[in-house]
């Protein structure tokens, strides 16, 4: 159970260095965004929308059929379709599928699914090396640190922290030149892709009628991973499914923009079994691990469901004013930003960090941006109420919901309502011509007051309400 | 005989902004409408619902549809709060019929105060004149779930003497969000700072918006950090000759 990590909020707020550089890369993304979305560019983009929206609906209100679908096309192509619970029967599998292999090295394309997961900590718990070879997963990897970002993982590194991290863990001589610092992780990565006995990678679509795995990337990494080394494991939600091939028309020309702004990523594969007998390239085993670790929990709810359209593309952070401001490691989990926040206390429970759903201004910016039509802030409301139900369950926070019973009735007596504002403008003793406080009176401030006024000044209510004074206007107008 | 709307002012405009509500019937009526204030109102119940407390918000909204179930227009000074009405009643009461029916016909009668000038009274100038240079907010519900986006624009487009200048990003939350303010001040307070350089960056000494609660935000703040710019409600602008 998470409280909400005020401390390191108030870090992230304070480090200036990092507060510009989440704004100006979010900066950036969402610039790119808008411009290859915008009518002159893409007319039918919201139609794109309304139509991954529809397909994403389809495929998990009938996802049953989809699954074993998939499989028995996987099976076709002459892969392997492996069903985890949870991320130790992930863990298990590629354990010992390693150990019957004699596999001792595993190299990894990017994948939210693994990070959500710690597969790499799981695996090296047991002797077992998995390498990132995304770029921004290797610096993060040996800074040994989580995504800060769903796309841009390592969003929160200037070069000079990558060339301190490289220094220290590749025992290279600084080097603080992007290009020369890719140069030395190619180096590195070359090594591995060539002595690796695995390759792990996620999977951005799982093509139910075709059973194949697509993964986009710009770095070619994940081409590499998927088919240098003999074995390739795709570890995937089961919610990554859609129907045809034919609708990756659709996913595809709103992924790309969606994410980074561009009309396609560099390499789009579409991966399906192991390498046949007249290829020349692909592994000799094909394995295609599809992981619930919670997801079915979700599917049971009609209204929320709809968070398991998400294609993860991150444009819902880089919008978010909130994840410009707290960045990416405030979130509990490894999904930062709206998603994160929807998606977080669904899959853990309500009340495990149970601040999450509150932390937005239900600005709305992250729906308007979803390629698959998420009704973030809807979802966020609907997550607050199970809060608030769960929290009286166990009788907590008493005094805020008697707080708001007590404002319920007070709204409920309008004549109240008007003497309670004029007591407290007499209270507070302003003048008519400038009511703005910036301290209480007498200094003392605690709660919502205090809070309200650590940031900002305050208006005292004016000395005559709207009501009172409509009474005297319409008396002046002679009604 | 002059059209009769009724003006739903807020709790916010009520008891803190009085003048906003004062501007609105001021224009309106200049337009051409004859303006009812029902003393019956509060609030439309939006502070609870936000917050989680749907019961308590339910009995707010109950006195809500009570007071304003009728017919003729529904006039608000605020966007948010008109959405609250037209988005989010139906949720609140989707397992009441009744009042659900009711929400439904009230939907079709409550305007956002722009909205209404421009789609029910059909004017764009109401014969301001404010000598002012001048920044629009766009805020949140009033951009995203109303779509007012060109409305308020193209009323202040009007008004004399008024030199408009975008700011940059226009549509960034000033990041009040209701019981979020309180409950995460620094990152509110965040919020309306990077928004208040957006506002100073265009020079403007006048910052208007259609909602009362995103302009104490930011009045707020500005007032905290030693800037005072002045923050208009759009009816006060409109009001203004």
């Amino acid at each position: 159970m998470s409280l909400i990590p005020e401390t390191a909020i108030r870090n992230t707020l304070a480090d200036q260095r990092l507060q510009s550089a989440i704004y100006t890369a979010t900066g950036r993304l969402v610039e790119k965004r808008k411009e290859v979305t915008s009518p002159a560019v893409l007319p039918d983009y919201q139609e794109l929308r309304a139509q991954a929206n529809a397909i994403k609906k389809h495929t998990v209100e009938n996802l049953d059929y989809y699954l074993e679908l998939f499989e028995k096309n996987v099976l076709r192509n002459g892969g392997k379709v492996v069903w985890c619970r949870d991320a130790t029967e992930v863990a298990d599998f590629i354990l010992r599928l390693a150990k019957e292999r004699g596999a001792r090295l595993i190299v990894k394309s990017k994948s939210m699914t693994t990070e959500e997961i710690n597969l790499n900590e799981r695996l090296a718990h047991h002797g077992l090396e998995a390498v990132e070879t995304d770029l921004g997963e290797y610096i993060l990897q040996l800074a040994e640190e989580r995504p800060y970002h769903i796309i841009v993982p390592a969003l929160h590194k200037t070069r000079y922290d990558v060339a301190e991290i490289f220094t220290r863990k590749l025992g290279v001589e600084r080097e603080v030149v992007i290009e020369r610092q890719t140069l030395i992780a190619r180096r590195v990565l070359r090594e591995k892709f060539l002595a690796a006995d695995i390759g792990v990678s996620g999977a951005n679509f799982l093509v139910a009628d075709s059973g194949s795995v697509t993964v986009v990337e710009n770095e070619g990494n994940a081409r590499l991973s998927t088919t240098a080394p003999k074995i390739h494991i795709a570890v995937a939600g089961i919610e990554k499914l859609i129907p045809r091939a034919q609708d990756l028309a659709t996913f595809l020309k709103l992924l790309g923009r969606s994410a980074t702004g561009q009309p396609l990523t560099v390499y789009t594969s579409v991966l399906s079994g192991p390498r046949r007998a007249h290829e020349i390239d692909g592994p000799d085993e094909f394995y295609v691990v599809l992981v619930d670790n919670g997801r079915t929990k979700l599917l049971a709810d009609v209204e929320k469901r709809q968070s398991l359209f998400c294609i993860r593309c991150g444009a819902c952070l880089n919008i978010c004013p909130v994840y410009r401001k707290i960045g990416g490691h405030n979130y509990p989990w490894v999904y930062s930003g709206p998603i994160g926040a929807i998606i977080t206390p669904q899959y853990h429970g309500v009340m495990e960090d149970s601040w999450l759903p509150f932390a937005s201004s239900l600005c709305g910016a992250c729906e308007e941006v979803c390629p698959v039509q998420i009704e973030i802030p809807k979802i966020l409301l609907l997550l607050r109420a199970e809060v608030i139900r769960a929290k009286a369950r166990e009788g907590k926070d008493r005094l805020e919901k008697l707080t708001f019973r007590l404002w319920a009735w007070l709204m409920q007596h309008p004549k109240l309502f008007e003497l309670a504002g004029t007591a407290g403008a007499g209270l507070l003793g302003v003048s008519a011509e400038d009511r703005w406080i910036g301290q209480p009176p007498g200094g003392l401030a605690f709660g919502p007051l205090k809070a309200w006024l650590s940031e900002r000044e305050m208006p005292a209510p004016a000395p005559k309400s709207f009501r009172q004074l409509w009474r005297r206007r319409r008396k002046a107008h002679g009604a | 005989m002059a059209k009769r709307v009724s003006l739903f002012v807020t709790c916010i405009v009520d008891q803190l902004f009085p003048q906003v509500g004062l501007a609105m019937a001021d224009v309106l009526e200049r337009v051409g409408f004859e303006v009812d204030f029902p003393e019956g109102q509060t609030c439309c119940g939006q502070p609870a619902f936000n917050s989680g407390y749907w019961e308590e918000a339910r009995k707010v909204a109950r006195c809500f549809l009570d007071v304003f179930d009728g017919e003729g227009y529904i006039v608000a000074a605020s966007g948010s709060c008109t959405s609250m009405v037209t988005h989010h009643f139906e949720d609140l009461f989707r397992h009441e019929p009744v009042r659900l029916e009711q929400a439904r016909r009230v939907k079709n009668r409550i305007f956002e105060f722009s909205q209404f000038l421009l789609n029910v009274a059909k004017v764009e100038d109401v014969g301001a004149r404010l000598d002012a240079v001048a920044t629009y907010h766009d805020s949140c519900h009033a951009l995203r779930e109303l779509h007012i986006k060109d409305g308020p624009r193209r009323l202040l487009a009007h008004v004399r003497g008024l030199e408009l200048r975008e700011m940059d990003p226009p549509e960034e939350c000033c990041g009040f969000g209701g019981t979020f303010s309180v409950k995460f001040p620094e990152i509110s307070g965040g919020m309306a700072r990077t928004k208040i350089d957006a506002i100073l960056r265009t020079g403007a000494d006048t910052v208007i918006s259609v909602d009362s609660s995103c302009l104490m935000q930011i009045q707020g703040a500005m007032r905290k950090a030693g800037r005072n710019i002045r923050a208009m409600h759009l009816a006060e602008v409109l009001a203004s000759r």
